[in-house]
Order: C-alpha cells, then sequence, then structure tokens
C-alpha cells in the first residue's frame, strides 16, 4: 500500500448526505474481476445521462472543481459493503474523503486501499462547503501526523480521530494481511486451544 | 457480568494488539462471485493457499439469471464473474455451491438452511447482509474484499470491538404486521445511520415470539441503521431449526454443542451503551417512500413534511429524495398505482414469506398493470415451495415462479426494475438506482407486496387476511 502522511489539494465537493455505495457505484459495474477501472464510474447515476452525456451539473463534471479530497455530506458510504466503491474514489483520483460521519464499513475499505477518511464536525463541514462554493482555488491541508484538516489561509480548521494502529499502517504503507500473516503460528496455537 | 456479543467475541480474540484492534478469529467464511475474484488474485501474487479451505463455503447467487438457470448466462461479464469463482473454488479446494448445484441459493438463506451457521459462531462475508446470520446467536457480519482476502488467508481479521446496543420489543403483533413490518419500523425510528458503530442485540418478547426465518428478516437488516450486524440470543427454537441440518453437528457432538449453547445469553447486569425499548402494538404494516430504508412509514400514514428538529441537510436530503420518488410531502400512498412486485430476496426469499404471499394471492389475479417477480431464495425453497403447492398458487394467479438468487435486490443480472416505474418490493434497499437506473423502490413486508401484486396499487394488506 501506498503511504500517505500529508495532503494539500483543492477539494471536490459533493454536498449530498447518505450518499450511499450503490450512488458511488452502481451494481452494474460489480462484474470486474480486477481493482482497476472503476474510477471511470465514480457516481456513475449523478454523473452521466441515459444516453452517457455527463450531467453538467455535477461537481465531478465540473471543471473549476479539481483535486485529491472528495468532501461529501453526512453518513458518507452506507449500505452495500462493496469495496469497490473505494476502489472507484481511489481510481478517480482522490487520497481523502471528508465528511461529518461515516459508515462503518467503508471506512475500513477506504483504510484498507490508503484512502483516508477524514471526519469532521458537522459545523466545519458546512463551513468547508460555503468556503468552496465561495473560492473553488480553497487549498485544504490535511496532515495525518497530527491529525489536523485546515483550509491554507487558516481560516478553518478542525482535527480527526484516527486510531494508532491504522495510522502507523497508513503512514508506513503497511497492510493489514502482511501483520495477519506473520502471526500465523499464534493463530494455530489459538485453533488448538479452541477446539 | 456480559453480553450476548461479548460472550461470543471475546472467545474468539486471538490477540489484542496494544493500542490497536484485536485479531478476531472467524469461523465460518462464505464467499460469492462478485467480492471475492480481486481476494483471490491477491492470494496468487503473495503465492499463498487459503488458510483454512474447510471453513469457506461458496454460492454463486448475485449475477445469476432467474429463469433459464440451465443455459449459459447471456451477459458476458456476469458469466465471467461466476466462471471465476468456479474456477476460484477448484484452484483453492473451497465448497462451492454454484449455479445448477441442486442446492444452490443466495449466501444468507444456504448458509442457515444447509446447518453452516451455528449459535456462539463467527461469520463473515464480504456482502452487508451477513448480519443475517445473527438470527442463531453468532457474530456475523459485512467485510470489504481486502477483509476476504485477510480471512481466506489466515481466518482472521483485524478489528475494533463496535459498541453495543440494545433493542428491546415487547408485547404482541397486530394481525397483518410482519417481521419485515418491525425492522422497517426500528430503521425509521433510529434512521439510516443511528445504528453505526454499534452491534445492535434485538431482544423483548415480541422478538422471542418470532420464528428463526421472521428473525432473519429482522438482523438481515441492521446494516440498514448503520449497524455493524445484529444478534438474538439463541433459544429452544434456534437449537431445534439447527438439529439435524446437512452440516450441523451430530449426535455428541451437537450434545456437547448444545450446552454451550444454553449458556449465550446476555446476563442479568450487563450493560449496553445505548438502549431502546418498543411496543410491538405500536408498530403497522410498513412502507418507505424515500431512497433510504430510514424513510417508512405505516402504510395508512402520510410522507413526513420534514418540519421539526430536522437540519438544513436533512431537509434537503427528503426534498432530494422525494423529488427523485416522484411523491409530495403530507402525501398518502394508499391507493398509489404501481408498476413492479418484487418478492425475493436474503430478507424476504425464504420459504414463511412465500407462504405470506400465497395466502394472499390464493384465488386472485395479478392485476394487469403490474410484473410481479416472486424469486425464491434458495433451489431448496423453491422445491419446497412447489412441494406445497405456493408455485401453483403464484401460476394460478398469472405470476411466473422464478429461480433462485440475489434478482432484483440489486439489479446485477437483468431483473432490473424500469427508469421512473415503481416497485413495491421486500428486498432491503430503496437507494437510488438500487432496483436499475433511474428505479424507484418502495420496501415493505410480503404481505404488503402479495397485496400490491393482486390490485395493482398500495393497499393495507390486512382487509385479505380476513
Amino acid at each position: 500500500m501506498e503511504k500517505l502522511v500529508k495532503i494539500e489539494s483543492t477539494c471536490v465537493p459533493v454536498n449530498i448526505s447518505n450518499i450511499d455505495t450503490d450512488q458511488i457505484i452502481p451494481a452494474r459495474f460489480l462484474k470486474a474481476t480486477s481493482r482497476e477501472g472503476f474510477g471511470d464510474n465514480l457516481f456513475r447515476d449523478w454523473r452521466y445521462n441515459n444516453d452517457h452525456s455527463p450531467k453538467t451539473d455535477f461537481p465531478l463534471n465540473n471543471p473549476k472543481y479539481k483535486g485529491a479530497i472528495l468532501v461529501a455530506g453526512k453518513n458518507f458510504g452506507c449500505g452495500s459493503s462493496r469495496e469497490h466503491a473505494a476502489w472507484a474514489i481511489v481510481g478517480a483520483g482522490f487520497k481523502v474523503v471528508v465528511s461529518s460521519f461515516f459508515a462503518d464499513i467503508f471506512k475500513n475499505n477506504a483504510l484498507n486501499n490508503g484512502l483516508l477518511p477524514v471526519q469532521v464536525s458537522d459545523d466545519f463541514l458546512t463551513k468547508l462547503f460555503i468556503k468552496i462554493e465561495n473560492d473553488v482555488n480553497t487549498s485544504v491541508v490535511v496532515d495525518l501526523e497530527n491529525q489536523s484538516i485546515q483550509t491554507k489561509d487558516g481560516s478553518l480548521k478542525d482535527s480527526f480521530e484516527i486510531n494508532s494502529y491504522k495510522k502507523t499502517c497508513l503512514l508506513n504503507g503497511y497492510d493489514d494481511i502482511d501483520y495477519l500473516l506473520n502471526i500465523k503460528n499464534e493463530i494455530q496455537v489459538f485453533e488448538q486451544s479452541f477446539n | 457480568m456480559k453480553t450476548l456479543f461479548e460472550k461470543i467475541w471475546d472467545a474468539h480474540v486471538v490477540k489484542k494488539i496494544e493500542n490497536g484492534p484485536e485479531v478476531l478469529y472467524i469461523d465460518r467464511h462464505f464467499i460469492h462471485e462478485v467480492t471475492s475474484p480481486q481476494a483471490f488474485n491477491g492470494l496468487r501474487e503473495r503465492k499463498i493457499p487459503v488458510f483454512r479451505p474447510a471453513q469457506v463455503v461458496a454460492t454463486a447467487d448475485h449475477n445469476v439469471p432467474t429463469i433459464n438457470q440451465h443455459l449459459p448466462i447471456q451477459d458476458e461479464l456476469s458469466r465471467l464473474q461466476v466462471n471465476k469463482l468456479n474456477d476460484n473454488c477448484k484452484e483453492f479446494g473451497i465448497d462451492l455451491y454454484g449455479l445448477n448445484h441442486p442446492k444452490q441459493g443466495i449466501v444468507h438463506i444456504i448458509g442457515p438452511e444447509l446447518g453452516y451457521t451455528l449459535p456462539g459462531s463467527t461469520i463473515v462475508c464480504g456482502d452487508s447482509h451477513t448480519a443475517t446470520h445473527g438470527a442463531f446467536g453468532t457474530i456475523a457480519f459485512g467485510i470489504g474484499t481486502s477483509e476476504v482476502e485477510m480471512v481466506l488467508a489466515t481466518q482472521c481479521l483485524l478489528q475494533y470491538r463496535p459498541k453495543k446496543m440494545r433493542i428491546i420489543v415487547n408485547g404482541l403483533l397486530e394481525k397483518g404486521v410482519t417481521s419485515k413490518d418491525i425492522i422497517l419500523y426500528l430503521i425509521s425510528k433510529l434512521t439510516a445511520g443511528g445504528g453505526t458503530g454499534y452491534f445492535i442485540e434485538y431482544s423483548g418478547s415480541a422478538i422471542q415470539r418470532l420464528s428463526m426465518e421472521e428473525r432473519m428478516t429482522i438482523c438481515n437488516m441492521s446494516i440498514e441503521m448503520g449497524a455493524r450486524g445484529g444478534i438474538i440470543a439463541p433459544d429452544e427454537k434456534t437449537f431445534e431449526y439447527v438439529k439435524g441440518r446437512e452440516f450441523a453437528p451430530k449426535g455428541a457432538d451437537y450434545d456437547k454443542l448444545l450446552a454451550h449453547w444454553k449458556t449465550l445469553f446476555s446476563d442479568k447486569g450487563a450493560t449496553f451503551d445505548k438502549e431502546y425499548v418498543f411496543d410491538a402494538s405500536d408498530i403497522s404494516p410498513m412502507i418507505t417512500y424515500g431512497t433510504n430504508p430510514g424513510m417508512g412509514m405505516k402504510i395508512n400514514g402520510l410522507i413526513p413534511a420534514g418540519n421539526g428538529s430536522s437540519t438544513d441537510a436533512d431537509k434537503a436530503d427528503l426534498k432530494k429524495s422525494l423529488d427523485y420518488m416522484g411523491f409530495s410531502p403530507n402525501e398518502s400512498l394508499i391507493g398509489k398505482k404501481i408498476d413492479y412486485v418484487f418478492i425475493g430476496s436474503c430478507t424476504n426469499g425464504r420459504i414463511e414469506d412465500l407462504r405470506m404471499a400465497a395466502k394472499i394471492i390464493k384465488g386472485h389475479k395479478k392485476a394487469e398493470n403490474v410484473t410481479v417477480w416472486i424469486v425464491p431464495g434458495s433451489k431448496l425453497v423453491e422445491e419446497q415451495a412447489i412441494a406445497e403447492g405456493l408455485k401453483d398458487i403464484f401460476e394460478a394467479a398469472g405470476i411466473p415462479f422464478r429461480q433462485p438468487g440475489c434478482s432484483a435486490c440489486l439489479a446485477m443480472n437483468d431483473d432490473k426494475i424500469p427508469a421512473g416505474k415503481y416497485c413495491v418490493s421486500t428486498s432491503n434497499r430503496n437507494f437510488e438506482g438500487r432496483q436499475g437506473p433511474g428505479s424507484r423502490t418502495l420496501l415493505a413486508g410480503p404481505l404488503v407486496a402479495a397485496a400490491a401484486a393482486i390490485t395493482g396499487k398500495i393497499v393495507d394488506p390486512t382487509e385479505f387476511l380476513n
């Protein structure tokens, strides 16, 4: 997994609450057997009309919005456990998702793909949406080491929680699976005592 | 003093990482064609085998057609994905209930049915409705594909202990109120994110009175409140259900486990982080009007106007939902014409659900304006429905009885609801486009769905039960 330490970027705002993983990547695009290529269909049905023409009013299609930080309404990633949602967001070039509330499974899936979910207060989120709306070039700095998020001009600041284990993994690019494979002997001992 | 959840969780902790998560041992791992291929690719890249193949069970369900299953799958990508599952199971030595297997079906239906789901165990699957198995007193939850790979490789996961919630439902249900109505009611009360971070134990006299299948419907939709899972303490009904199932332990093994299973309940005085108490008599047949499962109401009720204490974001959310659905605040849905009815899914695709539907449909014809799909959850459910004459009842009403699969619940196969059309569905999600791009889903129980099938509109099903 790629290391993630500090990100400084402009943002793409999707100011909608309860964005479920069916919106992030609809089920009909889950037929691939590799992890690649999902980014093209991120928010497919909000981004494109039935005739495949882009919906110009959707932020991802608006050239004025760009960057590696996706900012979304509360309860982001609810619904289906599909990791394809995280793959689609990463595939579209994002490294951070900012919201005031994340669904559990999505949060795990994101972290397992080096995508950082940054949970901020409702107040910070509301102000960030307004700031981006007023100035699309608003630059935001996400600092994982210090668990802080702020606009580059310093006008908006918040801190975020992340458990220390996951933080270490992201800072160093470690996967959970590496850890588990290293303790296989302990797992076998557990199995014997368990049965 | 421990909760039911803590008793099971604690028994499965291999070790705790300091200031970090716990290593949780997984007893049973279910896999299906959609969320497993990338995990198998990972094993190949690492050149490692499946650690405990005997603890993994596979089925093809999400992508399979529900007619002409004997023919090759028409959709090329679906066919490739189902074939990939066949190849992976063969290569890694995993038992597979693939398409055309006589016991194939939706993963959360065949698990309990075949006796793979046992009280006191930990169960995961790359599918959020894994919570279904919690009805047996198991810790069962959905995981992503990276986690599927971890479990295939080590039979373990790194997990943080969720918070504990208890929902107590006491009292008697009114006639015509199903367990689907209970869970839709609870989600409408707690909201689509109200259970996030929690594992929910359901208890109380109304829950205890439910059959195993009804309990599965409740636990199944725990994720629709955002909860990791739901769990119900096992009792005589649970033990009786498990006993004699194909892969359940037999004889002395069963007796030994039974003694353990009988210790699985929340101790008196065990504490929860959050507790809710509801009265079963307050629950009516339910229906959803919006685009998340928390947007549900009594079928005779009015769509809320979003007044009260809701925030601007909540109001915007409600407006967006109602615009999508083509509904207005304060509107009643009774008498509203609908276009499709779907009866099936891991929520309501079991034999008792089909019996409920048949009870209403019997002696009637399907309404002309409606397309009705009745999809059994498994081959065994299909077989039983035929044996009990339910298929004949459906066909006499002009409704074809289809073959098992996830079908129109997520519309990965051809069972798609067209854009703008209304579908009364016994499935679990009413998200935008869930049943096909532009589709409009109204979630309900099998009685409401069956009544919609014969009348072509939304009606209170209780009038058909006398």
